[in-house]
């Protein structure tokens, strides 16, 4: 089955999906501000600030799923012995990192109209702050180190010290008092945000999601261009 | 109704700047990556015109040489 995720294979649909994928990106995107910004009602409490929540919540959902994502390609790259596995993780940290820093920083703009501060050592926005600094580690230890086994193992202990993090992420609201109000989303019970709110949310989510494949694409087919030139050296 | 949408109740300034961090950050990290492939492949592209015949033969044997190449062409 790992043949078919073989980089000589999938390159002819790598290099010719980006394009695509921009189009599709750039049509959801402009729906999806037209709705955050103009058609989605202000809320009773918060009012019109409550829309930098279409930035800050798809962000921050993207940056914990692509961090969950890198941490599965990485064991999973280990255990299958597949090189591939660590590219496709390596591909997809740099957008998941800005989505990571793009939650911090509309969730601090965020913070001051509606906490009266920019920042607050509050066990939510800690933990992620504490996700992006387990990004930058990940980004770094494939610069830092040039032998192949050694980024495959350092970047992978980084991935799953990280992954402690993200539960604790999901449920620091639950388990501590903090400024950062609790999930109104929800999979298994009721979700409390009402539709007009949810629908653009939800386009938003998947703007953000093609925007992250984008990147992921286009990283990936650098990837294998530069593993090809070190080929050419070789010949 | 624009400065009604600009003002936001007052929230305008703090809306619009997530947005247009997030929207710079999207531009800026778009920019970075193309900048970083299109390198790459003028790279792959000059390495391959320096190849003898030989050579240059027994990488095209390759499909994803071929379409590297192929790309860089149509870019």
């Amino acid at each position: 089955m790992f043949k078919l995720f073989q980089p000589n294979k999938i390159f002819q649909i790598t290099s010719k999906a980006p394009k695509y994928v921009l189009f599709l990106f750039v049509v959801v995107l402009s729906v999806g501000l037209t709705e955050a910004l103009v058609l989605s009602p202000e809320d009773y409490k918060q009012s019109d600030a409550v829309r930098i929540m279409y930035v800050h919540v798809p962000a921050a959902w993207i940056s914990l799923g692509i961090f969950s994502s890198i941490t599965f390609l990485s064991i999973s790259g280990f255990i299958f012995k597949n090189k591939n596995f660590f590219l496709i993780a390596k591909s997809l940290a740099p957008s998941g990192f800005v989505f990571n820093i793009i939650a911090l920083v509309t969730g601090s703009i965020w913070g001051k109209p509606t906490w009266g501060t920019w920042w607050a050592w509050d066990a939510r926005i800690t933990s992620m702050l504490i996700l992006a600094l387990f990004y930058v580690m990940y980004l770094i230890s494939w610069r830092i180190y040039e032998n192949e086994e050694k980024v495959f193992k350092i970047s992978t202990i980084v991935t799953i010290l990280g992954i402690i993090n993200v539960p604790i992420i999901k449920y620091s609201v639950d388990w501590w008092n903090t400024l950062h109000q609790p999930a109104s989303i929800n999979i298994l019970s009721k979700s409390s945000i009402h539709s007009s709110m949810l629908f653009p949310l939800l386009i938003m989510t998947a703007a953000f999601a093609l925007f992250s494949l984008l990147i992921f694409l286009m990283k990936y087919n650098t990837e294998l261009i530069k593993i090809k030139n070190k080929g050419l050296d070789r010949l | 109704m624009i400065n009604e949408l600009l003002f936001m109740n007052g929230y305008g300034v703090y809306v619009l700047s997530a947005f247009s961090f997030t929207l710079l950050s999207f531009t800026a990290l778009y920019l970075v990556t193309k900048i970083q492939f299109v390198k790459e492949q003028s790279k792959f592209v000059a390495k391959f015109g320096s190849l003898n015949t030989e050579k240059a033969n027994s990488a095209k044997s390759q499909r994803i040489n071929k379409e590297i190449l192929a790309n860089a062409t149509n870019n």
